[in-house]
């Protein structure tokens, strides 16, 4: 009908299209934005002008400076990356091992094992916590970070079961029947055949696994509460639920834990919207 | 075949591979689960024994005013909650999917990235970061407000009984919208290109086509959607924990299931914690999540067809 209209049409959509996307970016950037910008501010521009950046008059780290000194900021971030990477490293090892047994071997239980470690991503470990909290002191592993790592690692596995055995079912056949006519044990053609092609697969789950335990202050708050045990997400609710008043330190302690997880999502970002859209998690 | 399998050893390696994960899995999360169900049976006396009583803490709490007042409000909470979420996150999420995933749309990876990345944060952080923004003390919000011309109609929403609860919903909201527009803008690829330009060349406008060929190809991720947000917000606590304590003020107006299974099991200020209350909240959390994951497995997997790709 008409050939002329469609250009134009396109390009109105495009421009509302752009619109749209645009102010929503604005919105989800602007909050973090703000509060990190007035991290670096002295007290008095904070107030002044909250939006402006800083400058050579109103730059302060006094923020920065109280935090370091008021609370033990290193010890949480180290704590945190502990309890992360021990975590992810037997999530990923566990995870893929089992992945393979679930995959490869057909015996009994196996379809019981299967529902039972599916029924893990639906349902949260953390309606067991009455009875966890009681297993951690029974092991005397209350205020340890081990705690932590166990109840992590069995968040973790059902996920990353999923995900890895979807992986595992792509591995050609004749891979595995050329090593097993060769003689090579089961557990080595785990180990060098099958583990180092779906490392892609285990890169994705590993970014998956980090952002639940490094964000999570529940179990942090139960299990391991006191002086040098908290994570970051711990040590950042306590410093601010005392600090509340001292704006720079409030400030300054939450662009301590922003910043860091910024530069890994820059970092990461392909890896986990790569996994997200590509159906890894359906 | 089945012979010589049958005459094969005794299959050490199955073990190998599934014995360390399997026993964390079910020491640390199937057993706790099953304990917790248990013990929301017993009563815990004042020396530490447990006793069996039944479902008496279950009538307790649905029934005997002192709890199940704490109870229904906090489940009434939960359910506002998840509605705020349902009505508000996840249209948010599947225009901006849609928006998307338009054709020759230039900086999608950006916008992508960007709108993603509150998620990304820790629930602790973005509480405090809002707590922040809202307070009257600062005045961000209120400055903007008046800006715009609606001055008159900022309040101190974290504080009062009336907005607390619809504020932290929001604030959540703002969260998590990237994960529904994440998944649903997946889902939105992957409809083969032919089936689209069929549409359009049966002279179907751009809302006929996503009306009544995009939606309904998307409608499982969009119950796989729900469900997620089901369980995660029945599950929620550290937003509320965060802005408001334990006690999820004002006058328990934000109190969701999540904090009061906290209090209950942890005890605060003059309430003293019980293992088997707080058993037995953990229980009928866990039934709300199982009905609701049941209604999902219902409704969408077996009366959607899942499209193959």
């Amino acid at each position: 009908m008409n050939f002329a209209l469609p250009m134009k049409h396109n390009r109105g959509k495009a421009l509302v299209t752009h619109a749209v996307l645009l102010t929503y970016t604005l919105i989800a950037l602007f909050p973090i934005f703000v509060v990190i910008v007035n991290s670096f501010k002295s007290r008095k521009a904070i107030f002044n002008d909250p939006l402006a950046l800083p400058t050579t008059e109103t730059f302060s780290l006094v923020g920065f400076e109280e935090v370091l000194l008021r609370s033990e900021f290193d010890v949480f971030f180290s704590n945190s990356l502990i309890v992360s990477v021990s975590s992810i490293f037997f999530v990923l090892l566990f995870g893929a091992m089992m992945a393979w047994a679930l995959t490869e071997y057909s015996f009994k239980g196996n379809l019981l094992i299967g529902m039972l470690v599916a029924m893990g991503i639906m349902i949260p470990i953390r309606l067991g916590t009455v009875s966890i909290l009681e297993l951690m002191s029974s092991l005397h592993l209350v205020n340890t970070l081990w705690a932590l790592i166990f109840v992590y690692i069995a968040q973790g596995l059902p996920l990353a079961v999923y995900i890895l055995s979807e992986f595992i079912k792509q591995v050609p056949k004749e891979l595995k029947e050329a090593a097993r006519c060769d003689g090579v044990s089961e557990i080595k053609i785990f180990f060098t055949i099958i583990l180092p092609l779906i490392r892609p697969a285990m890169a994705t789950v590993a970014v998956f696994t980090m952002i639940p335990i490094w964000n999570d202050l529940w179990f942090p708050l139960i299990l391991a509460p006191s002086d040098g045990n908290q994570t970051i997400t711990l040590g950042v609710q306590q410093f601010v639920g005392q600090y509340v008043t001292d704006w720079n330190s409030v400030l300054a302690s939450l662009t301590l834990a922003i910043v860091p997880v910024l530069i890994l999502y820059m970092i990461f970002s392909r890896q986990l919207i790569r996994g997200l859209t590509s159906g890894a998690v359906k | 075949m089945t012979t010589i399998r049958a005459k094969k050893a005794f299959p050490w390696h199955i073990i190998f591979f599934l014995g360390p994960g399997l026993l964390i899995y079910l020491t640390v999360s199937v057993y706790p689960l099953l304990d917790t169900l248990r013990l929301s049976l017993y009563n815990e006396e004042m020396n530490g024994d447990l006793t069996f009583t039944g479902l008496s803490n279950f009538s307790k709490l649905l029934f005997d005013v002192v709890w199940s007042d704490p109870f229904w409000n906090a489940t009434w909470n939960n359910l506002k909650f998840f509605v705020v979420h349902m009505l508000i996150q996840n249209p948010i999420g599947l225009l901006l999917a849609v928006l998307l995933s338009s054709p020759k749309l230039r900086l999608r990876n950006s916008y992508r990235t960007l709108i993603f990345l509150p998620t990304m944060l820790s629930v602790v952080i973005i509480g405090f970061v809002w707590q922040l923004l809202l307070s009257p003390l600062w005045g961000i919000t209120e400055n903007f407000m008046w800006d715009i011309g609606l001055g008159d109609y900022f309040d101190a929403w974290l504080g009062k009984e009336s907005s607390a609860l619809f504020t932290l919903s929001l604030i959540s909201v703002w969260q998590f919208v990237g994960l529904p527009m994440m998944l649903i803008y997946a889902a939105l690829l992957g409809i083969p290109d032919e089936l689209i330009d069929a549409s359009v060349v049966d002279g179907s406008s751009a809302w006929q086509t996503f009306w009544n060929l995009k939606l309904p190809l998307i409608m499982p991720t969009i119950g796989m959607v729900s469900i997620l947000t089901f369980v995660a917000n029945f599950n929620a606590f550290e937003l509320i924990y965060t802005v408001k304590g334990a006690l999820a003020g004002p006058n328990f107006a934000t109190d969701i299931m999540g904090t009061l299974f906290y209090r209950t099991f942890f005890g605060f200020q003059l309430q003293e914690g019980s293992l088997t209350m707080g058993a037995a909240v953990a229980t009928l959390m866990f039934l709300v999540i199982l009905v609701g994951v049941a209604l999902y497995l219902f409704l969408f997997q077996r009366r959607v067809q899942r499209f193959a790709l």
